[in-house]
Protein backbone atom coordinates (compact mmCIF):
# COMPACT_ATOMS: atom_id res chain seq x y z
CA UNK A 1 0.00 0.00 0.00
CA UNK A 2 1.57 3.72 -0.91
CA UNK A 3 0.74 4.58 2.72
CA UNK A 4 2.77 2.00 4.46
CA UNK A 5 5.55 3.27 1.93
CA UNK A 6 5.10 6.52 3.30
CA UNK A 7 4.86 5.29 6.48
CA UNK A 8 8.40 3.71 6.54
CA UNK A 9 10.02 6.94 4.93
CA UNK A 10 8.50 9.04 8.36
CA UNK A 11 10.30 10.83 10.60
CA UNK A 12 12.75 8.72 13.41
CA UNK A 13 12.54 10.34 16.27
CA UNK A 14 15.26 9.96 17.79
CA UNK A 15 17.43 12.00 15.22
CA UNK A 16 17.87 15.40 16.23
CA UNK A 17 17.34 18.13 13.96
CA UNK A 18 19.98 20.87 14.55
CA UNK A 19 19.17 24.78 13.32
CA UNK A 20 20.35 27.81 12.91
CA UNK A 21 20.03 30.27 15.26
CA UNK A 22 16.22 31.28 13.45
CA UNK A 23 13.60 33.50 15.25
CA UNK A 24 10.05 32.28 15.15
CA UNK A 25 6.97 32.91 17.65
CA UNK A 26 6.37 30.84 20.29
CA UNK A 27 2.90 31.58 22.03
CA UNK A 28 2.95 28.82 24.30
CA UNK A 29 -0.86 27.66 24.70
CA UNK A 30 -1.29 27.89 21.08
CA UNK A 31 -4.17 30.24 20.95
CA UNK A 32 -4.60 32.88 18.54
CA UNK A 33 -5.25 36.41 19.71
CA UNK A 34 -8.30 36.59 17.78
CA UNK A 35 -9.82 33.60 19.99
CA UNK A 36 -9.05 34.38 23.32
CA UNK A 37 -12.02 35.94 24.12
CA UNK A 38 -15.17 36.39 22.79
CA UNK A 39 -19.04 37.90 23.95
CA UNK A 40 -22.04 35.19 24.84
CA UNK A 41 -24.93 36.05 22.98
CA UNK A 42 -27.52 38.63 24.48
CA UNK A 43 -24.80 41.17 25.22
CA UNK A 44 -25.78 44.67 25.40
CA UNK A 45 -23.52 48.18 26.43
CA UNK A 46 -23.95 48.25 29.89
CA UNK A 47 -24.68 44.48 30.44
CA UNK A 48 -22.60 41.43 29.08
CA UNK A 49 -20.82 37.62 28.87
CA UNK A 50 -17.34 37.05 28.01
CA UNK A 51 -16.01 33.85 27.55
CA UNK A 52 -12.43 33.12 28.07
CA UNK A 53 -10.37 30.39 26.30
CA UNK A 54 -7.97 28.23 28.29
CA UNK A 55 -8.51 30.13 30.82
CA UNK A 56 -9.60 29.25 34.76
CA UNK A 57 -10.07 30.17 38.18
CA UNK A 58 -6.43 31.30 38.43
CA UNK A 59 -7.53 34.86 36.25
CA UNK A 60 -10.86 34.60 36.30
CA UNK A 61 -11.18 34.80 40.60
CA UNK A 62 -8.32 37.47 39.95
CA UNK A 63 -10.19 39.55 37.32
CA UNK A 64 -13.39 39.24 39.00
CA UNK A 65 -12.37 40.72 42.44
CA UNK A 66 -10.70 43.49 40.85
CA UNK A 67 -13.56 44.85 38.56
CA UNK A 68 -15.98 44.39 41.58
CA UNK A 69 -13.07 47.00 42.72
CA UNK A 70 -14.84 49.43 40.23
CA UNK A 71 -17.66 51.54 41.65
CA UNK A 72 -19.21 51.85 38.44
CA UNK A 73 -19.34 48.25 38.28
CA UNK A 74 -22.88 46.78 39.27
CA UNK A 75 -21.96 43.33 39.26
CA UNK A 76 -19.19 41.12 38.16
CA UNK A 77 -19.17 37.07 38.53
CA UNK A 78 -17.02 33.92 37.12
CA UNK A 79 -18.04 30.54 35.96
CA UNK A 80 -16.15 27.70 34.48
CA UNK A 81 -19.72 26.19 32.69
CA UNK A 82 -18.06 22.56 32.35
CA UNK A 83 -15.13 21.16 33.74
CA UNK A 84 -13.80 18.76 30.83
CA UNK A 85 -13.49 22.52 28.63
CA UNK A 86 -10.80 24.64 29.28
CA UNK A 87 -13.75 27.67 29.20
CA UNK A 88 -14.14 30.23 31.64
CA UNK A 89 -17.24 32.87 31.35
CA UNK A 90 -16.98 36.73 33.02
CA UNK A 91 -20.38 38.16 33.69
CA UNK A 92 -20.32 41.98 34.15
CA UNK A 93 -22.93 44.80 34.72
CA UNK A 94 -22.79 47.96 34.52
CA UNK A 95 -24.37 50.96 36.31
CA UNK A 96 -26.23 53.36 33.63
CA UNK A 97 -24.33 54.83 31.01
CA UNK A 98 -21.08 52.65 31.40
CA UNK A 99 -19.31 50.62 28.70
CA UNK A 100 -18.79 47.04 29.86
CA UNK A 101 -15.47 46.87 27.40
CA UNK A 102 -14.04 49.67 29.25
CA UNK A 103 -15.01 48.17 32.42
CA UNK A 104 -13.28 45.04 31.46
CA UNK A 105 -10.38 47.27 29.93
CA UNK A 106 -9.54 48.64 33.51
CA UNK A 107 -9.78 45.63 35.21
CA UNK A 108 -6.97 44.07 33.63
CA UNK A 109 -4.69 47.45 33.46
CA UNK A 110 -5.57 47.56 37.46
CA UNK A 111 -4.40 43.68 37.50
CA UNK A 112 -1.34 44.62 35.51
CA UNK A 113 -0.31 47.67 37.79
CA UNK A 114 -0.92 45.42 40.89
CA UNK A 115 1.23 42.96 39.48
CA UNK A 116 4.12 45.38 38.79
CA UNK A 117 3.89 47.00 42.62
CA UNK A 118 4.10 43.16 43.66
CA UNK A 119 7.29 42.72 41.60
CA UNK A 120 8.90 45.87 43.18
CA UNK A 121 8.00 45.42 46.54
CA UNK A 122 9.13 41.42 46.99
CA UNK A 123 12.23 42.47 45.44
CA UNK A 124 13.45 45.04 48.00
CA UNK A 125 12.01 42.76 50.49
CA UNK A 126 13.77 39.89 49.83
CA UNK A 127 16.86 41.56 48.76
CA UNK A 128 16.92 43.65 52.14
CA UNK A 129 16.23 40.55 54.10
CA UNK A 130 19.32 37.94 52.02
CA UNK A 131 21.88 41.71 53.00
CA UNK A 132 20.70 41.44 56.38
CA UNK A 133 21.36 37.52 56.28
CA UNK A 134 24.50 38.54 55.07
CA UNK A 135 25.57 40.69 57.86
CA UNK A 136 24.71 38.35 60.30
CA UNK A 137 26.86 35.60 59.06
CA UNK B 1 -12.38 60.12 50.36
CA UNK B 2 -14.08 58.33 54.23
CA UNK B 3 -11.76 55.54 55.25
CA UNK B 4 -12.54 53.14 58.55
CA UNK B 5 -9.86 53.33 61.27
CA UNK B 6 -7.03 50.97 61.89
CA UNK B 7 -9.24 49.47 64.39
CA UNK B 8 -12.40 48.98 62.26
CA UNK B 9 -10.14 47.98 59.56
CA UNK B 10 -8.07 45.21 61.51
CA UNK B 11 -11.41 43.99 62.97
CA UNK B 12 -13.23 44.03 59.33
CA UNK B 13 -10.18 41.40 58.50
CA UNK B 14 -10.19 38.99 61.08
CA UNK B 15 -11.63 35.81 60.41
CA UNK B 16 -13.19 34.46 63.73
CA UNK B 17 -12.42 30.74 64.46
CA UNK B 18 -14.78 29.18 66.87
CA UNK B 19 -14.89 25.94 68.57
CA UNK B 20 -16.86 24.39 65.15
CA UNK B 21 -17.44 27.39 63.57
CA UNK B 22 -15.60 30.03 61.03
CA UNK B 23 -17.45 33.09 60.61
CA UNK B 24 -16.49 36.30 59.22
CA UNK B 25 -14.77 34.98 56.14
CA UNK B 26 -15.69 36.83 52.88
CA UNK B 27 -13.68 39.82 52.45
CA UNK B 28 -15.95 43.21 52.25
CA UNK B 29 -13.57 45.81 50.66
CA UNK B 30 -16.01 46.96 47.67
CA UNK B 31 -18.00 49.78 46.64
CA UNK B 32 -21.05 49.65 47.95
CA UNK B 33 -20.56 47.40 50.70
CA UNK B 34 -20.37 49.76 53.29
CA UNK B 35 -22.63 52.94 53.38
CA UNK B 36 -20.62 56.08 52.52
CA UNK B 37 -17.70 54.42 52.37
CA UNK B 38 -15.09 54.21 49.04
CA UNK B 39 -13.64 51.11 48.45
CA UNK B 40 -12.79 52.01 44.44
CA UNK B 41 -9.16 50.44 43.72
CA UNK B 42 -6.56 53.01 44.71
CA UNK B 43 -3.09 52.22 43.17
CA UNK B 44 -1.59 54.25 45.58
CA UNK B 45 -3.22 53.00 48.34
CA UNK B 46 -2.34 49.41 47.59
CA UNK B 47 1.39 50.68 47.26
CA UNK B 48 0.92 52.07 50.65
CA UNK B 49 -0.91 49.37 52.35
CA UNK B 50 0.97 46.18 50.78
CA UNK B 51 3.73 44.95 52.78
CA UNK B 52 5.98 41.85 51.72
CA UNK B 53 8.05 40.11 54.59
CA UNK B 54 10.46 37.58 54.45
CA UNK B 55 11.02 34.59 56.77
CA UNK B 56 13.41 32.12 55.18
CA UNK B 57 15.00 32.76 51.89
CA UNK B 58 16.81 29.42 50.79
CA UNK B 59 16.69 28.21 46.83
CA UNK B 60 14.95 24.82 48.01
CA UNK B 61 12.32 26.20 50.27
CA UNK B 62 11.42 30.15 51.39
CA UNK B 63 8.95 31.36 53.44
CA UNK B 64 7.18 35.03 53.17
CA UNK B 65 4.27 37.35 54.07
CA UNK B 66 2.46 39.21 51.82
CA UNK B 67 0.22 41.51 53.63
CA UNK B 68 -2.66 43.59 52.03
CA UNK B 69 -3.63 41.56 49.35
CA UNK B 70 -6.88 39.75 48.04
CA UNK B 71 -7.37 35.66 48.66
CA UNK B 72 -8.55 35.62 45.41
CA UNK B 73 -4.93 37.68 44.01
CA UNK B 74 -2.24 35.35 46.53
CA UNK B 75 -4.58 32.05 45.33
CA UNK B 76 -3.48 33.20 41.62
CA UNK B 77 -0.04 33.22 42.24
CA UNK B 78 -0.21 30.08 44.26
CA UNK B 79 -2.47 28.24 41.45
CA UNK B 80 -0.24 29.61 38.96
CA UNK B 81 3.32 28.19 41.19
CA UNK B 82 1.52 24.67 40.92
CA UNK B 83 0.53 24.68 37.32
CA UNK B 84 1.95 27.24 35.29
CA UNK B 85 5.34 27.57 35.13
CA UNK B 86 7.38 25.87 32.74
CA UNK B 87 10.15 23.62 33.29
CA UNK B 88 12.05 21.17 31.74
CA UNK B 89 11.34 17.40 32.45
CA UNK B 90 12.35 13.88 30.21
CA UNK B 91 9.26 13.45 27.75
CA UNK B 92 10.31 11.16 25.58
CA UNK B 93 11.85 7.96 26.16
CA UNK B 94 13.46 6.04 23.20
CA UNK B 95 14.08 2.31 24.68
CA UNK B 96 16.74 0.34 22.75
CA UNK B 97 18.01 -1.98 25.28
CA UNK B 98 15.99 -2.97 28.15
CA UNK B 99 16.45 -6.31 30.11
CA UNK B 100 16.25 -5.11 33.51
CA UNK B 101 13.40 -6.28 35.72
CA UNK B 102 11.70 -2.88 35.58
CA UNK B 103 9.04 -2.78 32.82
CA UNK B 104 9.63 0.08 29.54
CA UNK B 105 6.55 1.89 30.80
CA UNK B 106 7.69 1.64 34.65
CA UNK B 107 11.22 2.79 34.26
CA UNK B 108 10.24 5.51 31.50
CA UNK B 109 7.82 6.50 34.16
CA UNK B 110 10.46 7.00 36.64
CA UNK B 111 12.92 9.04 34.49
CA UNK B 112 10.44 11.34 33.64
CA UNK B 113 9.62 12.16 37.53
CA UNK B 114 13.75 13.06 38.25
CA UNK B 115 14.22 16.63 38.76
CA UNK B 116 16.69 17.91 36.29
CA UNK B 117 18.31 21.68 36.44
CA UNK B 118 20.89 23.76 34.00
CA UNK B 119 21.52 27.05 33.52
CA UNK B 120 18.45 28.68 33.73
CA UNK B 121 19.42 31.63 31.09
CA UNK B 122 20.13 28.66 28.87
CA UNK B 123 16.79 27.04 29.48
CA UNK B 124 14.90 29.91 29.33
CA UNK B 125 15.80 30.23 25.69
CA UNK B 126 14.17 26.81 24.85
CA UNK B 127 11.28 26.83 22.69
CA UNK B 128 7.78 24.88 23.27
CA UNK B 129 7.54 21.45 21.38
CA UNK B 130 4.60 20.77 19.71
CA UNK B 131 3.64 17.78 20.04
CA UNK B 132 3.08 15.42 15.84
CA UNK B 133 -0.30 16.12 15.13
CA UNK B 134 -2.17 14.06 12.13
CA UNK B 135 -3.25 17.30 10.30
CA UNK B 136 0.48 18.87 10.17
CA UNK B 137 2.83 16.12 8.60
CA UNK B 138 6.10 18.22 9.47
CA UNK B 139 4.96 18.67 13.30
CA UNK B 140 6.79 17.01 16.56
CA UNK B 141 10.24 16.73 15.00
CA UNK B 142 12.48 17.36 18.01
CA UNK B 143 15.50 20.27 17.40
CA UNK B 144 17.94 21.71 19.16
CA UNK B 145 15.76 24.65 20.31
CA UNK B 146 12.81 22.09 21.85
CA UNK B 147 14.85 19.22 22.75
CA UNK B 148 17.70 18.30 24.86
CA UNK B 149 18.74 15.20 24.38
CA UNK B 150 19.97 12.37 27.39
CA UNK B 151 21.48 9.00 26.49
CA UNK B 152 21.29 6.38 29.66
CA UNK B 153 23.62 3.31 28.39
CA UNK B 154 24.46 0.68 31.04
CA UNK B 155 25.54 -2.81 31.17
CA UNK B 156 25.65 -4.65 34.97
CA UNK B 157 28.84 -7.26 34.91
CA UNK B 158 31.08 -9.06 37.60
CA UNK B 159 33.69 -7.62 38.86
CA UNK B 160 37.00 -9.51 38.72
CA UNK B 161 37.09 -12.24 41.03
CA UNK B 162 33.54 -11.55 41.81
CA UNK B 163 32.24 -15.23 40.14
CA UNK B 164 34.70 -16.66 43.11
CA UNK B 165 33.72 -14.19 45.76
CA UNK B 166 30.01 -15.32 45.09
CA UNK B 167 30.70 -19.22 45.07
CA UNK B 168 32.54 -18.47 48.18
CA UNK B 169 29.00 -17.55 49.61
CA UNK B 170 29.68 -13.55 49.21
CA UNK B 171 26.46 -11.04 48.63
CA UNK B 172 26.97 -7.74 49.06
CA UNK B 173 26.65 -6.62 45.56
CA UNK B 174 29.75 -3.82 45.82
CA UNK B 175 31.82 -6.59 45.77
CA UNK B 176 30.43 -8.45 43.22
CA UNK B 177 29.32 -6.67 40.48
CA UNK B 178 29.59 -4.04 38.47
CA UNK B 179 26.62 -0.94 37.45
CA UNK B 180 24.40 -3.05 39.41
CA UNK B 181 22.72 0.52 40.67
CA UNK B 182 21.91 3.02 37.98
CA UNK B 183 21.64 6.21 39.37
CA UNK B 184 20.13 10.05 37.96
CA UNK B 185 23.94 10.97 38.09
CA UNK B 186 24.21 8.25 35.26
CA UNK B 187 22.01 10.48 32.53
CA UNK B 188 24.16 11.65 30.11
CA UNK B 189 23.38 14.73 28.83
CA UNK B 190 24.51 15.59 24.61
CA UNK B 191 24.15 19.46 23.70
CA UNK B 192 23.90 19.54 19.59
CA UNK B 193 23.29 22.21 17.26
CA UNK B 194 22.70 25.86 18.93
CA UNK B 195 22.64 24.59 22.60
CA UNK B 196 26.95 24.13 21.92
CA UNK B 197 27.15 28.12 21.79
CA UNK B 198 23.65 29.07 24.14
CA UNK B 199 25.10 26.66 26.76
CA UNK B 200 29.01 27.28 26.59
CA UNK B 201 30.88 26.00 29.12
CA UNK B 202 28.45 26.73 31.95
CA UNK B 203 26.64 23.45 33.99
CA UNK B 204 24.84 21.28 31.91
CA UNK B 205 21.81 19.67 32.01
CA UNK B 206 21.65 17.41 35.10
CA UNK B 207 19.65 15.85 37.84
CA UNK B 208 19.14 17.91 40.70
CA UNK B 209 19.74 15.18 43.63
CA UNK B 210 22.54 12.51 41.75
CA UNK B 211 21.65 9.81 43.76
CA UNK B 212 18.18 8.72 42.89
CA UNK B 213 18.69 5.62 42.34
CA UNK B 214 16.70 4.60 39.28
CA UNK B 215 16.94 0.92 38.87
CA UNK B 216 18.92 -1.93 40.19
CA UNK B 217 20.50 -4.56 37.79
CA UNK B 218 22.41 -8.05 37.82
CA UNK B 219 25.27 -9.52 35.61
CA UNK B 220 23.95 -9.83 31.77
CA UNK B 221 21.32 -7.14 32.18
CA UNK B 222 21.95 -3.94 30.33
CA UNK B 223 19.97 -0.78 29.44
CA UNK B 224 20.20 1.63 26.83
CA UNK B 225 18.17 4.52 25.75
CA UNK B 226 17.60 7.78 24.39
CA UNK B 227 16.22 10.46 26.40
CA UNK B 228 13.92 13.60 25.17
CA UNK B 229 13.51 16.28 27.88
CA UNK B 230 11.44 19.30 26.65
CA UNK B 231 9.96 22.21 28.75
CA UNK B 232 6.44 21.70 30.26
CA UNK B 233 3.64 23.22 32.48
CA UNK B 234 2.30 21.22 35.47
CA UNK B 235 -1.22 21.60 34.36
CA UNK B 236 -0.03 19.06 31.81
CA UNK B 237 2.06 16.67 33.92
CA UNK B 238 2.95 17.16 37.77
CA UNK B 239 6.34 16.43 36.78
CA UNK B 240 6.54 19.76 35.15
CA UNK B 241 5.62 21.53 38.47
CA UNK B 242 8.38 23.57 39.57
CA UNK B 243 7.43 23.06 43.11
CA UNK B 244 7.28 20.09 45.23
CA UNK B 245 4.59 22.30 47.09
CA UNK B 246 3.73 25.57 47.35
CA UNK B 247 1.04 26.74 49.67
CA UNK B 248 -0.21 29.54 52.25
CA UNK B 249 -1.85 30.11 55.20
CA UNK B 250 -3.38 32.90 56.94
CA UNK B 251 -1.27 34.37 59.92
CA UNK B 252 -3.24 33.43 63.31
CA UNK B 253 -4.26 35.22 65.82
CA UNK B 254 -4.49 34.69 69.79
CA UNK B 255 -6.29 37.12 71.84
CA UNK B 256 -6.38 36.44 75.52
CA UNK B 257 -9.89 38.41 76.97
CA UNK B 258 -9.02 37.59 80.39
CA UNK B 259 -5.98 36.77 82.11
CA UNK B 260 -5.07 33.26 82.66
CA UNK B 261 -2.62 32.29 85.94
CA UNK B 262 -0.76 30.14 87.20
CA UNK B 263 -1.79 26.18 87.11
CA UNK B 264 -4.18 27.38 84.47
CA UNK B 265 -1.60 29.46 82.45
CA UNK B 266 0.55 26.42 81.81
CA UNK B 267 -2.42 23.93 80.65
CA UNK B 268 -2.85 27.04 78.43
CA UNK B 269 0.32 26.91 76.89
CA UNK B 270 0.14 23.23 76.18
CA UNK B 271 -2.56 23.53 74.50
CA UNK B 272 -0.43 24.94 71.70
CA UNK B 273 2.60 24.09 70.21
CA UNK B 274 6.40 25.71 71.75
CA UNK B 275 7.21 29.02 71.97
CA UNK B 276 3.47 30.40 71.08
CA UNK B 277 2.87 30.67 74.86
CA UNK B 278 4.77 32.26 76.85
CA UNK B 279 4.63 32.61 80.58
CA UNK B 280 5.63 35.84 82.48
CA UNK B 281 5.42 36.92 86.35
CA UNK B 282 2.32 39.37 87.00
CA UNK B 283 3.75 42.35 88.22
CA UNK B 284 2.36 44.72 90.54
CA UNK B 285 1.47 47.03 87.88
CA UNK B 286 -0.82 44.28 86.03
CA UNK B 287 -2.55 43.73 89.83
CA UNK B 288 -3.38 47.13 89.99
CA UNK B 289 -5.06 47.45 86.81
CA UNK B 290 -6.87 44.25 87.15
CA UNK B 291 -8.96 43.28 89.83
CA UNK B 292 -8.56 39.60 88.72
CA UNK B 293 -4.99 39.80 89.41
CA UNK B 294 -5.23 41.16 92.71
CA UNK B 295 -3.21 39.34 95.24
CA UNK B 296 -1.56 37.12 92.39
CA UNK B 297 1.71 39.35 91.96
CA UNK B 298 4.44 36.85 91.20
CA UNK B 299 2.58 34.35 89.47
CA UNK B 300 2.91 32.93 85.91
CA UNK B 301 0.70 34.61 83.43
CA UNK B 302 -0.17 33.35 80.08
CA UNK B 303 0.98 35.60 76.97
CA UNK B 304 1.10 35.42 73.46
CA UNK B 305 4.88 35.06 72.47
CA UNK B 306 4.55 34.00 68.98
CA UNK B 307 0.73 33.70 66.95
CA UNK B 308 2.72 32.95 63.95
CA UNK B 309 3.86 29.43 65.08
CA UNK B 310 0.56 28.55 66.29
CA UNK B 311 -1.50 25.78 64.07
CA UNK B 312 -5.19 27.04 65.21
CA UNK B 313 -5.62 23.48 66.58
CA UNK B 314 -8.76 24.93 68.65
CA UNK B 315 -7.58 22.72 71.68
CA UNK B 316 -7.84 25.49 73.90
CA UNK B 317 -11.35 26.04 73.21
CA UNK B 318 -12.22 22.45 74.46
CA UNK B 319 -11.61 23.77 77.92
CA UNK B 320 -14.53 25.22 79.53
CA UNK B 321 -11.88 27.13 81.65
CA UNK B 322 -10.71 28.38 78.60
CA UNK B 323 -13.60 29.29 76.47
CA UNK B 324 -14.45 32.59 77.33
CA UNK B 325 -11.30 33.61 78.03
CA UNK B 326 -9.46 33.34 74.51
CA UNK B 327 -10.69 34.59 70.72
CA UNK B 328 -9.14 33.08 68.03
CA UNK B 329 -8.58 34.24 64.62
CA UNK B 330 -6.84 34.57 61.56
CA UNK B 331 -6.12 37.49 59.69
CA UNK B 332 -7.87 37.86 56.11
CA UNK B 333 -5.40 39.50 54.13
CA UNK B 334 -2.29 38.02 55.81
CA UNK B 335 -0.85 35.24 53.82
CA UNK B 336 2.12 33.36 54.76
CA UNK B 337 3.49 31.41 51.74
CA UNK B 338 5.92 28.57 51.65
CA UNK B 339 7.75 27.87 48.59
CA UNK B 340 9.73 24.26 47.93
CA UNK B 341 11.01 24.45 44.88
CA UNK B 342 12.40 20.97 42.97
CA UNK B 343 15.67 22.96 41.94
CA UNK B 344 15.24 23.91 38.34
CA UNK B 345 14.35 27.58 40.05
CA UNK B 346 15.32 29.12 43.10
CA UNK B 347 12.52 29.34 45.22
CA UNK B 348 12.00 33.54 45.46
CA UNK B 349 12.64 33.39 41.78
CA UNK B 350 9.64 31.18 41.78
CA UNK B 351 7.17 33.99 42.98
CA UNK B 352 8.43 36.44 41.07
CA UNK B 353 7.74 34.33 37.54
CA UNK B 354 4.06 34.00 38.98
CA UNK B 355 3.89 37.24 39.35
CA UNK B 356 5.34 37.82 35.62
CA UNK B 357 2.70 35.03 34.68
CA UNK B 358 -0.49 36.33 35.97
CA UNK B 359 0.73 39.60 34.70
CA UNK B 360 1.06 38.36 31.12
CA UNK B 361 -2.33 36.62 30.72
CA UNK B 362 -3.72 40.09 31.12
CA UNK B 363 -1.72 41.52 28.56
CA UNK B 364 -2.62 38.19 26.44
CA UNK B 365 -6.49 38.54 27.09
CA UNK B 366 -5.87 42.42 26.46
CA UNK B 367 -4.70 41.64 23.11
CA UNK B 368 -7.37 39.52 22.92
CA UNK B 369 -9.90 42.19 23.42
CA UNK B 370 -7.98 44.71 21.53
CA UNK B 371 -8.54 41.70 18.07
CA UNK B 372 -12.43 41.60 19.23
CA UNK B 373 -13.41 45.26 19.39
CA UNK B 374 -11.58 45.66 16.04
Amino acid sequence: MPTQTQDTEMHDPTVLQATDGMDFEDDGDGVLDRDRIRVLPGATDTAASFQFEKEDHTLGNALRYIIMKNPDVEFCGYSIPHPSEEKMNLRIQTYDGVNVYTVLEKGLDDLMDMCDIIIDKFTVARDEFDEKLKQAS
Amino acid sequence: MPRPGQEELAQRNRVNVGLETVTNQASTDFPGHWPGENHEWDLGYFRENFKVQFHTNAPLDSSFSLIGIDTSIANAFRRILLAEIPTVAIEYVYMKQNTSIIQDEVLAHRLGLIPLTADRKALSWMKWYKKPTDEDPGSGSPSDYNTLMLTLDKKCEWQEGGLDRAARGETDPERLYKNHNIYARDLEWHKFGQQVEIWGDGEGLRAVHPDILIVKMRPGQEISMQLHAIKGIGQDHAKFSPVATASYRLLPTIDILKPIVSADAKKFARCFPKGVIGLEPVTAEDAKKDPELRGKEGEAKAVVKNAMRDTVSRECLRHPEFADKVKLGRVRNHFIFRVESTGQWNSDELFLESVKLLKIKCQKVRRGLDEMMK
